[in-house]
């Protein structure tokens, strides 16, 4: 007897506990607020506090979205690789705190010839994190390993051919190696010549692909190079630890035979792959976290958080008009007035501040804000302007007059977009804007997963489809470039022998005139959105998220690896 | 017995075999490439990568290949992971879901039978009301959800364990493995108390309470072996329950398990893996059952299975 009631006993205290987790709500939400106006309180005091004195303790805790699929230069094609890449080794130059490339293993600025085509860069004296010198023969190694087509890099030909001399040729297997235009003159002077002059050159030499690889390593470890951090060599601000090569966790280490070693103060950097932004914001409340990303639905709700940060980024999305379905029938949207009409009759200032609520900008232009500048550190936004703005007059006299054109009363069109619940608001509010504003117009919705998106896209089986674009290098190019004819972007029909002509002289007789250059980019700009309106400009995405005011320094990148750890530090945590 | 062993060992291989098959060719019909650049890549490049994962073969020739490799143990090379074996990578993640798993059955059942017997034994009492009406919370309510409020109330609000992450030893196994535990433990109460019930009005107890066993002799040594056996039988199901819970219960607490590497592979299309998973997920079942079933005769005499008279 004695023994069952000990038992019961037990099994009551289990389930009192558990009861009492499930009733616990109303009150803890009181105490929450109370924590709230805690945290207003120290928000104001802290700047009381000498700002910028660095801690003792050095430690930086962050998450990611994705485990590391490569750390291997020539492979990487993911946001976390090259975020990775960016922090542990370095190329010749380097993006700094202002997002301009300066010299890195490069001691000193490179010297251009005239013509543009050759550029010689002298080599600091940098080491790997095993001691043995950074030499001009492993840049020359790493180029040609990643233009190798047997590497299989998705980056190299892409970013070297056409630019670098012979990378084309090389990457098709119809030329050795050996031939690319990258010759180390001796140990620490470098000489690549390319096939045109490229105006925004230098600025690549700060993307991962164009980064060192020791021969004699690389060649030692085998298929094992890059599968774990024990087989990778440094040269950047940190070295990579605890890696297995694909586990959920890593971490970063302070690197001392780095050349600038004396100018890095984090000394350690944990990292946690953490999928869910709901699991990151409470990660981050707990104090695990110093930075978390706050997404989807989240975004409103921090938006308002006295730690919450907005960080601009650099992609810009718009409607994709298919011209010609499957590439062969005339769709309804190969009409001009069809096209301007749809692209005017939807506000993006409420789509950007109520639907989206998580940073981003309307956006009235191809170009994102704060990404190009010309000589004299001017926006190239204040040369083109907006184009192709939100104007419900113009667009029902658009309508009309396409409508008379395709002598139709009425038109039903698809929309297709993604399968997120921020892309489904999206989709909904397009659908009651576009179908209020333009008599006639029924819009379907189809929600599909970014694989099937792709393929969609790919065949060209759609009507409109909400598509980005986030660049690869710092130049209007690398947006303007998508939707030349036959672009490999493209994939709507659209063609414009004068865009076409524009985009081709920017890479060839305007190279080096950097002037006539933005110019016609201007000009393209303006051919692409306001008079062909070919697609129409959504908005410019940001992102939102927490940040411990403690947490300094850190820099983000508009294009290529996300983020510097390098100038970051900690600064008053308790 | 033995004979009966070897057939159910055959059997899993057969069961094996099929799901390796199905699977191999569903995942051929999800759109996209496994290549995740695929598009950036040249035509050159394309026919070297594709030849160089064996994707340029036809599909019953990959298939062919896969299934031999299979043969050997060797689950093939990750898409996503490059250059990694799927076996290295199942391995690096099995730990933390294997322990969530254990953690999260032992302590479901065990609890759950105790409630069970509670509910049994002080039948329409208090105690009994609120086992049961727990058990239904349990079995209605998703892992997830619990997961979710575990991790806001004893976590982010009471700060008594981690919020999620796999870093602080076994405290960081103990929600995740709380919040899984919900099923197996409400199924275990429910079934426990319905036949200990059942087995209390028996006639055999009436005898043994005629010779003046003590309650907890009865409770325990004559009622609860009996009322073990569908329990038992369901363990089956509890489990295949701790995997599909496992691929949320992972991804809410930040686990690097397999059940977060399995949802991440089918993202990217990395087939290599979403087989490699599949067929882990398969083979624990697999294994769990035949393992129930063995059980089913050490408990129970009656039924020793097929041929057990010769």
């Amino acid at each position: 007897m004695k023994n069952t009631k000990w038992l019961l006993l037990m099994a009551m205290t289990l389930v009192l506990s558990i009861f009492l987790a499930a009733c616990g709500g109303a009150e803890e939400k009181e105490k929450d607020a109370s924590k709230d106006g805690e945290k207003d309180g120290s928000a104001t005091e802290t700047p009381k506090k000498e700002d910028g004195e660095p801690d003792a303790e050095q430690i930086l805790n962050l998450a990611e979205s994705a485990a590391i699929p490569s750390v291997d230069s020539a492979i990487v094609e993911d946001a976390v690789g090259f975020n990775v890449l960016n922090n542990v080794n370095e190329g010749l130059y380097r993006l700094d705190q202002e997002n301009k490339a300066i010299p890195a293993m490069a001691s000193e600025e490179a010297t251009e010839s005239e013509d543009g085509l050759t550029y010689t860069f002298k080599l600091r004296d940098a080491k790997w994190s095993d001691g043995t010198p950074v030499t001009a023969d492993d840049f020359v190694f790493a180029w040609q390993r990643a233009i190798d087509p047997a590497t299989g890099s998705p980056y190299g030909p892409f970013m070297m051919s056409g630019t670098v001399k012979n990378a084309t040729a090389i990457s098709e297997g119809k030329m050795d190696k050996k031939e690319l235009g990258i010759v180390a003159k001796d140990e620490k002077t470098l000489e690549v010549t390319l096939e045109r002059p490229v105006p925004y050159f230098l600025s690549l030499m700060s993307f991962g692909t164009f980064y060192p690889q020791k021969e004699e390593f690389v060649t030692s470890k085998g298929d094992a190079y890059a599968t774990n951090s024990d087989n990778l060599l440094y040269n950047g601000p940190f070295t990579l630890t605890d890696w297995d090569g694909t586990g959920g966790s890593w971490s970063y280490k302070k690197n001392d035979e780095y050349w600038d070693a004396e100018n890095v103060k984090l000394t350690e950097i944990n990292v946690n792959v953490v999928q869910d932004s709901a699991t990151a914001v409470k990660l981050y409340k707990d104090g695990k976290l110093d930075r978390a990303g706050v997404s989807g639905d989240l975004a409103m709700q921090y938006s308002t958080d006295p730690e919450a940060v907005v960080q601009p980024e650099t992609s810009v999305f718009y409607m994709k008009f298919n011209q010609k379905k499957l590439k062969q029938e005339e769709t309804p949207l190969a009409n001009v007035n069809i096209r301007k009409a749809i692209a005017k009759s939807f506000q993006k200032e409420d789509l950007a501040d109520v639907v989206l609520a998580n940073g981003s900008l309307p956006a009235n232009f191809l170009v994102p804000k704060d990404f190009a500048f010309d000589e004299n550190q001017k926006d190239f936004r204040e040369l083109s302007g907006d184009l192709l703005t939100y104007n419900v007059e113009e667009a029902k006299e658009y309508w009309e007059k396409g409508l008379k054109e395709l002598g139709v009363d009425s038109l039903e069109l698809e929309i297709l977009g993604g399968d997120t619940d921020l892309s489904k608001k999206m989709d909904e509010y397009f659908k009651s804007q576009l179908e209020t504003n333009l008599e006639g117009l029924t819009i379907k919705l189809k929600e599909v997963p970014f694989a099937v998106r792709l393929e969609l896209d790919d065949k060209q089986d759609y009507d409109i489809q909400i598509s980005g674009w986030g660049p690869d290098f710092q130049d209007p190019i690398s947006f303007l470039d998508l939707f030349v004819t036959d672009g490999t972007n493209n994939l709507m029909s659209y063609s414009n022998p004068e865009y076409d002509k524009l985009i081709a002289d920017s890479k060839a007789e305007l190279a080096l005139k950097p002037e006539e250059r933005y110019e016609a980019f201007a000009k393209a700009e303006k051919i692409l959105l306001e008079d062909d309106a070919a697609i129409a400009p959504i908005y410019q995405r940001g992102l939102i998220f927490l940040e411990k005011p403690h947490f300094k320094g850190l820099v983000s990148h508009p294009f290529g690896a996300d983020y510097s750890y390098k100038w970051a530090y900690i600064s008053g945590k308790e | 017995m033995v004979k009966y062993i070897g057939k159910r060992i055959i059997y899993m291989f057969i069961t094996m075999f099929l799901i390796a098959t199905a699977t191999f060719f569903l995942m051929q019909t999800l759109p996209g490439s496994p290549i995740q650049s695929y598009s950036k890549l040249n035509d050159t490049q394309k026919a070297i990568v594709e030849k160089k994962y064996g994707i340029d073969k036809p599909k019953p020739v990959q298939y062919a290949i896969y299934m031999k490799n299979l043969a050997k143990g060797d689950l093939g090379t990750s898409f996503a992971f490059k250059g990694k074996s799927v076996n290295d990578l199942l391995a690096s993640r099995m730990k933390p879901s294997f322990i969530l798993g254990i953690q999260a059955m032992v302590f479901g059942t065990i609890v759950g039978i105790l409630l069970g017997m509670i509910a049994a034994l002080k039948q329409n009492t208090f105690w009994d009301y609120g086992s049961t009406f727990f058990a239904i919370l349990g079995i209605s309510i998703p892992s997830f959800v619990f997961a979710t409020l575990l991790q806001y109330y004893v976590g982010s609000q009471w700060h008594l364990l981690p919020v999620g992450l796999w870093n602080d030893g076994w405290k960081s196994s103990i929600l995740p493995s709380l919040a899984l535990a919900m099923g197996p433990l409400a199924l275990s109460a429910r079934f426990i108390r319905t036949e200990m019930i059942e087995v209390m009005g028996s006639d055999y107890i009436t005898l043994a309470k005629a010779k003046g066993a003590s309650g907890f002799e009865i409770a325990f040594k004559h009622a609860f072996r009996n009322a073990l056996i569908p329990l038992i039988t369901v363990l089956g199901p509890v489990a295949a329950g701790l995997v599909t819970g496992s691929l949320v219960v992972e991804q809410i607490f930040a686990i690097p398990g397999i059940g977060e590497q399995f949802v991440s592979s089918i993202m990217v299309n990395d087939f290599a893996t979403i087989m490699g998973t599949t067929l882990f997920f398969s083979a624990f079942l697999i294994v769990v059952i035949f393992i129930v079933d063995i059980l089913y005769g050490v408990i129970d005499p009656r039924i020793r299975v097929a041929g057990g008279k010769a």
